[in-house]
C-alpha cells in the first residue's frame, strides 16, 4: 500500500466530495446536536432518512463502480471498507454510542459544523481528537517492522 | 399524513435530501479516487503529523493523512456554503450554536473519539460506508452504538429534565 498521491485534480476531487458530504450534513441539520439528540430520544425519526438515503446511494456506488470501471476515474485502485467482528469493534461501538448519546455530535458533524460558525463544536472536536489519541496510546502498536515506517512517506 | 407529522415534526424532505447528498459525496469520492470516505480515521491519521508513536506511524494513517485532511476541509466548506448560502445563516445572518453544555460536548467527544477509533468506524465509517458495502461487522457496530446512544440520551434526558 503506497501513499495516495494528491495530484491537483485529485485534490479538487477529494475537496468536492467532502463539500457534498458537508453540505448534506448541513442540509439535513445533522450539524445541530439538538436534532441528533431528538432522534436518540425518539422525538424525530429524521436521522433514519439521512442514514438510509446516504447508505442507499453509497451501496449503489460501491456495488457498481468496480464493475463498470476498471479503475477509479482519477487512477489508483478501489479501496474496500473491510471491518472485522471482534471485541474492539463491539466495545468501541458501545463506547462511541455512549459518547454520541451524551453530546449529539459524531466525527463528521464535529468538523462540518465548524463551517456554520458554531464555535461550541470545538469542544466536541477537541474531545474527539483527545479520544483518538487515548485510543492510540492504549492500542498495541502495529506488529512487526511496519512500526519503522519511513518519515518520507509522502502524501 | 398524521403519521408523517408525528415521526417527522420538522418535516422529512430535508433529511432525505441531505442523506442523498452525503451519499453523493461518498459515491463521488469512490468513483473518482477509489477511497472509502468514513470520517473518524482523520482523527487518528492527523496525529501522525505530530506523534512519532509507532501506532500513529502505521502506513494506513501516514498514507491516507493527506487526502483525509483535504476531505475534512471539504466538509467545512460544503457545510459553510449551504449554511451561509441557502440555510439558516443566509436568512438570519446567524452562526450555528448549541445549548448542549460544554461538559457534555467535551466528555461525549472523548468517548466518541476513543470508541470510534477502537471500533475503527463511526456513523459514517460503519453506518454509511460499512453498511454500503454490506459488512456484517458494521451492522453489529451500528446496532451496538445505536442501542447505547438511545440509552444514554434518554438517561440524560431523564436526569436533566430536558436540559
Amino acid at each position: 500500500m503506497a501513499a495516495y498521491t494528491l495530484s491537483p485534480l485529485r485534490w479538487l476531487a477529494v475537496l468536492a466530495s467532502g463539500a457534498l458530504f458537508g453540505a448534506g450534513l448541513a442540509l439535513a441539520t445533522m450539524v445541530q446536536p439538538e436534532v441528533v439528540l431528538s432522534f436518540l430520544q425518539l422525538r424525530d425519526w429524521g436521522l433514519m432518512l439521512v442514514m438510509g438515503g446516504a447508505m442507499g446511494v453509497t451501496l449503489v456506488a460501491y456495488r457498481f463502480a468496480p464493475r463498470a470501471l476498471r479503475a477509479p476515474l482519477l487512477g489508483g485502485g478501489f479501496d474496500r471498507h473491510a471491518s472485522v467482528l471482534d471485541r474492539d469493534t463491539v466495545l468501541g461501538a458501545a463506547v462511541f454510542g455512549i459518547g454520541w448519546g451524551l453530546c449529539g455530535v459524531c466525527p463528521g458533524p464535529a468538523i462540518a459544523g465548524l463551517g456554520t460558525g458554531n464555535g461550541q463544536l470545538l469542544w466536541a472536536l477537541a474531545g474527539i481528537a483527545a479520544g483518538a489519541w487515548l485510543q492510540g496510546l492504549q492500542a498495541a502498536g502495529p506488529a512487526g517492522p511496519a512500526a519503522a515506517v519511513p518519515a518520507g512517506a509522502q502524501d | 399524513m398524521n403519521l408523517l407529522a408525528t415521526l417527522f415534526p420538522q418535516g422529512w424532505a430535508h433529511y432525505l435530501a441531505g442523506g442523498l447528498l452525503i451519499g453523493a459525496g461518498v459515491a463521488l469520492l469512490f468513483v473518482l479516487t477509489g477511497r472509502v470516505g468514513g470520517m473518524s480515521t482523520v482523527y487518528s491519521s492527523t496525529w501522525s503529523y505530530l506523534s512519532r508513536r509507532p501506532f500513529f506511524q502505521q502506513a494506513r494513517f501516514t498514507d491516507s493523512r493527506g487526502w483525509r485532511l483535504v476531505y475534512a476541509l471539504g466538509l467545512v466548506l460544503g457545510a459553510a456554503a449551504f449554511w451561509w448560502g441557502f440555510g439558516p445563516g443566509a436568512a438570519s445572518g446567524q452562526a450555528g450554536g448549541t445549548a448542549v453544555p460544554v461538559w457534555q460536548l467535551l466528555l461525549g467527544g472523548v468517548l466518541v473519539g476513543y470508541g470510534a477509533r477502537r471500533a475503527n468506524g463511526c456513523t459514517s465509517g460503519h453506518g454509511i460506508c460499512g453498511l454500503g458495502s454490506l459488512q456484517l461487522p458494521s451492522l453489529v457496530a451500528v446496532l451496538t452504538f445505536m442501542a447505547t446512544a438511545f440509552i444514554t440520551a434518554n438517561v440524560v434526558l431523564a436526569v436533566t429534565g430536558g436540559r
